[in-house]
């Protein structure tokens, strides 16, 4: 099946896919940010891939620079995927997948809320764990703690 | 003849210090009259930023944390995190373990499920079911603290097994529950189930479908309620599960008295499957060695299972140290929450407690 969603990944959209690879069994496509919400649309829309349901939105600090990973599941047709995109540490910008899936709202608050990244297009982009006015983000590695 | 008169919009907060909030949530409703226009969940008054402590923890100093993300599923935030780190480094689990642990999960379950039951009830204004709730899980609880010693934070799972094995009369004792429990089912049902002010109160309340309840990334009893087949212990089976033979609980409706029956039957499941498991036990050591020196190689894995309230994943980087790179919880409370929004705008302000209820959220777990 990883072969199957790998090519039509790469045939439609030739330019998107950076790397792939495996995550823990599973394929892994990383993405070139602004082919991210054409790719998810594409996934979810296709009738052979029908990627329906976000499972895990995670922000990870590697730093030199922030990456999002995203794990999907198709539901009906029980396979998986793993995306994964890259943001700059210093401007960290990614497209919203709210209007892809519902399911991203929260999770990109909190990917903004503990790593500071900037999810585009996002209905209610605010922090969702912290309060308002808390001052840096505190999954990134170089956080120092308020005491 | 009748006079238009004119309303206005406003805004009413529920909580954070609600009874009907389980714990510390708050919601920011914006009414028109009794009608709820729409809400707001403010949520973190909870968070003790369980990621972050987890990169300062070794491997083995992390369990007792996640017993306290979900506080009411203990045992499955255990085994979902030491099944991702066996996972990672490649420990073999022995089999007795995995059947211990499927037990202990199940009850666990059935635990939990009971607390739901017995706070939705209340939450609709009946308080005899709480009691009758409270009085088996009671028994849960015993045979969890002849296990481990603890009721409610148990750090009973280790990497590659668990910490100790059950006790003398376990057996026995489980056995006479799962009887005693299976008997006291139909009384929920006749006492509260059936009754009609819960059935005026939840039929055809906050209605979701189930393609709306997959886009929303909803999981456990509140997506299956909607008639979406999804259980992670058959979709994507871990420890004995595939050896078992119970259903996977599913109603069509999608209303809050579905999400309500999906638990009460899932109980049953529970039992089903505890009893199986009790007799399928095999001999052996379940407790591994602990090293504290623990580190497992360089890599990433993401491990999922059905806990009491949905599709509970854990997302770990390992950097080859003694303590995580990352570890994410996807919490299925904070998903389900997510959800309510949604499930609320149109109704009362009185029907928001019951399809919150009916949602089933631990505060421990949507905060972290």
């Amino acid at each position: 099946m990883s072969e199957i969603i790998e090519k039509s990944v790469r045939d439609k959209f030739p330019d998107a896919v950076i790397e792939s690879g495996d995550s823990d069994g599973t394929l892994m496509l990383r993405l070139e940010p602004k082919f991210l919400v054409d790719v998810s649309e594409f996934l979810k829309d296709s009738p052979e891939l029908k990627f329906d349901y976000l499972a895990c939105v995670s922000g990870v600090d590697w730093s030199d620079r922030l990456e999002v990973v995203y794990h999907l599941q198709s539901l009906s047709l029980k396979h998986k995927l793993v995306l994964k995109v890259d943001a700059d540490r210093d401007d960290p910008k990614l497209p919203s997948l709210t209007s892809v899936w519902a399911g991203a709202n929260f999770q990109e608050r909190e990917a903004y809320d503990m790593f500071g990244i900037v999810f585009e297009g996002h209905p209610d982009p605010r922090r969702i764990l912290l309060t308002e006015d808390w001052e840096g983000y505190p999954l990134r590695k170089d956080y120092v703690s308020p005491d | 003849m009748s006079v238009r008169i004119k309303t206005e919009e406003i805004m009413v907060n529920m909580g954070p210090q609600h009874p009907s909030t389980h714990g510390v949530l708050r919601l920011v409703l914006m009414l028109d009259g009794e009608v709820v226009t729409d809400c707001r969940p403010d949520i973190g008054y909870l968070h003790r930023g369980i990621e972050k402590l987890s990169e300062n923890r070794t491997y083995i100093q992390i369990i007792p944390l996640t017993d306290r993300c979900d506080y009411l599923s203990a045992m499955m935030n255990n085994a979902v995190y030491v099944q991702a780190v066996e996972k990672l480094a490649g420990i073999e689990v022995p089999e007795r373990a995995e059947w211990i642990r499927v037990i202990v999960m199940e009850l666990q379950r059935i635990a939990s499920h009971l607390v739901f039951i017995g706070t939705f009830a209340l939450d609709l204004g009946a308080t005899t079911p709480f009691i009758y709730c409270f009085r088996e899980r009671e028994d849960i609880l015993d045979l969890f603290e002849m296990l481990c010693g603890a009721r409610l934070t148990y750090n009973y799972m280790r990497f590659g097994g668990v910490s100790k094995d059950l006790p003398e009369g376990f057996y026995g004792k489980c056995k006479a529950y799962i009887a005693k429990q299976r008997a006291r089912i139909p009384e929920y049902d006749e006492l509260f189930s059936t009754n009609e002010i819960m059935l005026l109160r939840t039929r055809g309340v906050a209605v979701i479908s189930g393609e709306e309840a997959v886009d929303l990334s909803l999981s456990g009893p509140s997506l299956r309620a909607s008639g979406v087949e999804y259980d992670v212990r058959r979709a994507d089976p871990y420890s004995v599960y595939d050896k078992l033979r119970f259903s996977v609980v599913l109603r069509e409706e999608g209303d809050t008295l579905a999400r309500y029956l999906c638990r009460v039957e899932e109980i049953r499941q529970s039992l089903l499957i505890i009893e199986q498991a009790l007799d399928m036990v095999p001999s052996g050591n379940p407790v591994p060695k602990t090293s504290l020196g623990f580190k497992p190689p360089e890599g990433e894995v993401y491990h999922h299972i059905e806990s009491s309230r949905g599709d509970l994943g854990v997302y770990l980087i390992s950097d080859g140290s003694n303590k995580p790179y990352r570890l994410k919880w996807r919490g299925p409370s904070f998903m389900n929450l997510a959800a309510i929004g949604k499930l609320v705008r149109g109704w009362k302000v009185a029907d928001v407690v019951a399809i919150l209820g009916s949602l089933d959220i631990v505060l421990g777990e949507v905060d972290r």
